[in-house]
């Protein structure tokens, strides 16, 4: 809401600075937005009369004027406007003047002639950017005048961003009811006219949905002239509101609605077709709309109609054929209370936000309709002359809205605001807001009025109070609550401290949006089905996310862009995958990614500089579940449609499949725009964040031994299948087992490779005899051999 | 007389032995089996008994004399030894050490962490919930009714007309309040989605909401919490002001600015009195408790806390920027 700072004061004018009733405006929750000046600055530019006006005699374009200011002497002015001409009022910008962007009007001479000023256009002045030609002004235009104080131009237009509750502010009168409140001082209200009846001509009105349209006021005007001009006091005030001026009837319904808040309408008398009836829209029914859209409307969908078609979108928006144009002679006026559930959603749902619907969706006064026509007929009258015919009104008062009685009590009031304030403050500041107040034992009894549609309940009398008694006078305290102990599972491993592990391994943790390029992600995951936004951002941003890998991937690639060589990245947060089983259809699962790519280490000179691979990530995941006390963790060959087919591995927990690691397919590298390999690995957080509570094992007191073994079997045979099932033969002394180097090459057959493990044993009852470790080495060669083939090497 | 002789060509090759070898070989020559000093020791027996007490004694004295020098000798040359092996083992302590790279948290998760620290020292539980949320969740149960026009200043994004992408993190309260009884104290940080895209806005971005509800809160404990957590959070004293304001899922409502250091206003969380319909939509009694709730956006205050101008650099993922924060 947007409006002229001097309008408001002709209706409430504190004795406060423009800064210091913004701020008041502010602090009572009317947020001040914009508080700008309605004019650029300019100086010494006064009215004037041109008394001569001649072509000038070697240009065709100018004319030469001599010009009245009221200085006794008449100024010689050379302009270049076409509509400069004899007996105008105009403008003029007097020698010294300074005209917006520090433009200096000097004495001149043009093409020969002197030029002791300049007439003004309203683009000059910066007032309005698209207007041809000088000021027109009234012929009572007080000759001398400066042209700022003839226009009230030391004005300000304030912004005010209003909440959707306060839909009773979208007017001057408005907020002059705040601004009357908050200062403790009467608003005066102008005095308006009613406009007698001199015709007899009406329209009948049918309500035909009292639901949503309980009451709608009509009235004909006739023989209107409608190519007359605004008027500048009305022009002026539209335009320091932020509304373009477009013709006296759009004026003059623009002006109420600004003045009063209320909507009006003006249909073309002649295209309307008899009677007016205020009812739903057939299913399909069309109407084109002033914007020339033609829409398709839903039964719901409430309209004015005459008897033949739906005229206009009640509320919303007008029509095309049934609306006011240059050449209408005949009026009808509406103005109708529509309910705010009748009228919400509907624009939006054809694209449309007007100063009606914006109104009528935060509600109206159901008691302001009567006034809205009297001070639009008496302005239509005014302005373009006419005569109006008597005001026909149709209601349904069982459907109207009726005042709210509301009770407040002192003590709810204490308990929700936790500060006392005293009876007659209360009871004061109720009164204030307009409210009928009665003072009971302890409580009061409030009764609203229409205006005041926001209130309903206790609390909305509570925030009133609040609001005025102002919350800045509200002290602070601090909450008291029972002291309880939140439970701390100890099994439990925060993801903060799972990302910590990470970052200490070098991970630097990333952000990355939730949903991704549709293309991506169906190379990635063969085409599984992901959840897709209707109306994304952009088609790269309207996929949710099946894997935290396509952001941090792109992460990878943006940085490696940027010469970036090391590069690790950990993220946490939610997988979208469709599951008809899942809440709202869709499994959103807790995951735990990373991804590096680039060098090992950064440049060293002691470290070989190497690329990372597929053991560093490894090592990288191991170390966490490790530092996290995760234990029962398997690592087997698997395939991925991601990932490299030699070069990936299911995660298990137990039996679970936990997560995937490996290296991104290189088919997918030049996709993501990726210049390196990257290693890449996803698990359920869920499946990582629990651990068992230690249970303490007695420590042998008895040396352990470590014996060496060196094998020989096929190169295909998993080391990890090996070490497993070494450690599940059931010996008891083999405390651990290593395997700390691996051969292939010469002195080994093709497709042969040797493994060496240290076997470390101990046994808790006593130091172990030298038969005992060999009968053991015995049983691990002998499963070595049945179950992998495997061979003791030389 | 021979035997001082001998002392001295001892002393003399003492101090010239370089190595505890050459040191070794005079002691040999003087003291070994067949040393000088020894062979004088053999040959007492061809002396007079009469003097062979008193030459006995003298021989004896030059022996302890010269394997007392011996062994002098013999600290000096280790400590020089041990001086050269030193020596020889001396690096450059400037060179870069062998340090793994360190990495860090996001500044977003690091500002959440910070407001987690603060109101889990006041009992504040941290609750998570699902991004996906329905209508209910979302709108219906915050008292924010379908068509109301305060759905339209979302910006939601839809997937169908009853579930959508989390506008606020509010749903995470309605599910606490489902499932638990007050007393309650939660926080609820994550992801928000807005259909917005520009200098100031991106389509996700992170909240952080809280909830007290018990018997007996007020809006002076709900400024008094803020406001203590806003001095904490900045780590300074600041001017703050609350600002009456409208959420529908509370009432009254506010919104808190502070005073930037270019004395502006700033913006930087709303909050209110738990409004009774949210209450009864989990079912609890309004009349027998109270709540107030609070939001507030975490790269705002993350943006002003470091000093970040660009919102769109917290998605970016640019290594240059995320290392300043480690």
């Amino acid at each position: 809401m947007k409006f002229s700072e001097n309008w408001l004061r002709t209706w409430v004018n504190p004795d406060i600075s423009s800064e210091a009733l913004s701020e008041q405006l502010s602090m009572a929750g009317l947020e001040v937005d914009g508080l700008e000046p309605v004019a650029a600055d300019f100086h010494t530019v006064v009215v004037g009369k041109v008394v001569e006006c001649g072509p000038h005699p070697d240009a065709d374009k100018l004319q030469v004027t001599k010009v009245d200011v009221g200085d006794g002497e008449l100024l010689d002015i050379v302009c270049g406007a076409p509509n400069c001409r004899k007996d105008l009022m105009v403008v003029v910008a007097k020698v010294g003047a300074v005209l917006p962007g520090d433009f200096k009007i000097k004495k001149a001479k043009l093409r020969g002639h002197p030029s002791h000023g300049m007439l003004c256009s309203f683009k000059e002045l910066g007032l309005i950017d698209d207007h041809d030609g000088i000021i027109e002004l009234p012929s009572d235009a007080p000759i001398g005048k400066d042209y700022r104080d003839y226009l009230g131009l030391d004005d300000l237009s304030i912004d005010i961003d209003l909440t959707p509750n306060r839909g009773d502010c979208l007017s001057i009168r408005g907020i002059a009811r705040e601004v009357g409140v908050l200062n403790n001082i009467d608003v005066t209200e102008p005095t308006f006219e009613t406009v007698a009846a001199t015709l007899e001509d009406t329209r009948a009105i049918h309500l035909d949905a009292p639901n949503g349209c309980p009451r709608y006021l009509g009235r004909v005007v006739k023989n209107v002239d409608v190519k007359q001009q605004t008027p500048l006091w009305m022009s002026e005030k539209l335009r320091r509101s932020g509304i373009r001026s477009i013709d006296p009837v759009v004026d003059i319904t623009n002006y109420v609605l600004l003045e009063l808040g209320h909507p009006m309408h003006a249909f073309d008398l002649d295209r309307v077709q008899g009677d007016i009836h205020v009812r739903y829209a057939n299913k399909g029914e069309r109407l084109t709309l002033l914007d020339e859209q033609e829409v398709k409307l839903d039964d719901d969908v409430l309209v004015i109609a005459d008897d033949k078609q739906a005229l206009a979108m009640a509320g919303v928006y007008g029509g095309l054929d049934s609306g006011v144009t240059e050449g209408s002679q005949h009026i009808f006026l509406e103005s109708a209370f529509f309910a705010p559930d009748a009228i919400l959603g509907k624009a939006r749902r054809f694209g449309l936000h007007t100063d009606a619907s914006h109104r009528y969706e935060r509600g109206v006064d159901p008691e302001l309709q009567r006034q809205a026509m009297e001070r639009a007929t008496q302005l239509l009258v005014e302005i373009c002359g006419g005569e109006a015919g008597p005001i026909v009104e149709a209601k349904s008062d069982e459907h109207l809205p009726k005042p709210a009685d509301v009770t407040l009590r002192a003590a709810r009031l204490s308990s929700v605001l936790g500060i006392d304030i005293e009876t007659d403050r209360v009871t004061e500041i109720l009164k204030r807001l307009g409210f009928a107040v009665q003072v009971g034992e302890g409580q009061w009894q409030v009764q609203v009025p229409t205006y005041r549609f926001d209130i309903a309940i206790e609390e909305d009398l509570i925030e009133e109070v609040a609001r005025v008694y102002g919350y800045n006078n509200i002290q602070a305290a601090a909450p008291a609550a029972q002291l309880r102990m939140r439970p701390q599972q100890e099994a439990l491993i925060s993801t903060h401290r799972l990302v910590d592990a990470m970052i200490e391994r070098g991970y630097q943790e990333a952000i990355t949006y939730s949903f991704v390029d549709p293309k991506h992600q169906a190379a990635l995951f063969d085409d599984s089905a992901s959840l897709t936004l209707p109306h994304p951002i952009s088609v790269e941003m309207s996929s949710m996310r099946l894997s935290l890998w396509p952001g941090l991937l792109n992460a990878l690639a943006h940085n490696q862009k940027r010469q970036q060589s090391v590069l690790a990245f950990v993220e946490t947060g939610l997988r979208f995958v469709p599951d008809e089983q899942a809440e709202n259809g869709v499994n959103q699962q807790p995951m735990f990614a990373g991804v590096r790519s680039g060098k090992a280490f950064g440049e060293h000179w002691s470290i070989d500089d190497r690329n990372v691979d597929f053991y560093d990530v490894k090592g990288d995941v191991e170390a966490l579940l490790k530092k996290s006390g995760v234990d029962d963790i398997r690592f087997v060959a698997s395939e991925h449609t991601a990932l490299h087919p030699g070069q990936s591995a299911a995660i298990y927990r137990g039996e679970r499949c936990i997560g995937f690691i490996g290296a991104l397919h290189p088919q997918f590298e030049k996709a993501f725009g990726l210049n390196q390999r990257a290693f890449v690995f996803e698990l359920e957080l869920d499946a990582i964040n629990q651990r068992s509570i230690p249970t303490a094992q007695p420590i042998s007191r008895f040396p352990s031994i470590r014996r060496d073994l060196a094998i020989v079997l096929d190169e295909r045979i998993a080391a990890g299948e090996v070490l497993t099932t070494l450690k599940n033969i059931g010996v008891n002394q083999l405390i651990d087992l290593n395997l700390f180097d691996v051969y292939q090459g010469e002195n080994l057959p093709e497709g042969k490779r040797s493994l060496a493990l240290s076997v470390t044993l101990q046994d808790n009852e006593k130091t172990l005899e030298e038969t005992e470790i060999n009968g053991i080495m015995e049983r691990l060669v002998s499963t070595l051999q049945s179950e992998f083939d495997a061979t003791l090497r030389d | 007389m021979q035997l001082e002789q001998i002392v001295e060509q001892a002393q003399q090759a003492i101090a010239e032995a370089d190595s505890p070898q050459a040191l070794d070989e005079v002691r040999v020559e003087y003291m070994g089996k067949k040393g000088r000093l020894t062979e004088l020791l053999k040959g007492l027996g061809q002396l007079d008994p009469s003097e062979r007490r008193e030459a006995g004694q003298k021989i004896n004295q030059a022996k302890q004399q010269v394997q007392s020098d011996i062994n002098a000798r013999k600290e000096i040359l280790k400590a020089a030894e041990l001086e050269a092996k030193l020596d020889a083992e001396r690096i450059d302590v400037t060179l870069p050490g062998r340090a793994s790279q360190v990495g860090g948290v996001h500044p977003v998760t690091q500002t959440i962490r910070r407001i987690e620290a603060f109101f889990g020292d006041l009992g504040f539980s941290v609750k998570q919930g699902p991004e996906v949320e329905d209508g209910f969740h979302n709108f219906d149960a915050l008292n924010i009714p379908a068509n109301h026009p305060a759905r339209a200043d979302h910006d939601t994004f839809y997937f169908t007309p009853s579930t959508m992408l989390r506008t606020q993190t509010s749903g995470v309260q309605i599910r606490t309040m489902e499932a638990e009884q007050p007393p309650l104290r939660i926080i609820s940080p994550g992801r928000v989605y807005r259909n917005d895209y520009d200098q100031t806005h991106t389509p996700m971005f992170h909240q952080v909401e809280g909830l007290m509800v018990d018997k007996d809160v007020s809006f002076t404990q709900l400024k008094g919490i803020l406001e203590d957590f806003l001095n904490h959070f900045f780590e300074e004293s600041l001017t703050v002001r609350f600002r009456p304001s409208y959420f529908p899922f509370t009432e009254p409502s506010a919104e808190v600015d502070v005073m930037g250091k270019d004395g502006k206003w700033l913006e930087v969380l709303g909050c209110g009195m738990v409004h009774p319909n949210v209450l009864r939509a989990v079912g609890i009694d309004p009349e027998q408790y109270t709540g107030f709730a609070f939001g507030m956006g975490v790269e705002r205050l993350t943006m002003l806390r470091y000093g970040v101008t660009d919102l769109r650099a917290f998605f970016e993922n640019d290594l240059r920027f995320l290392k300043q924060f480690n």
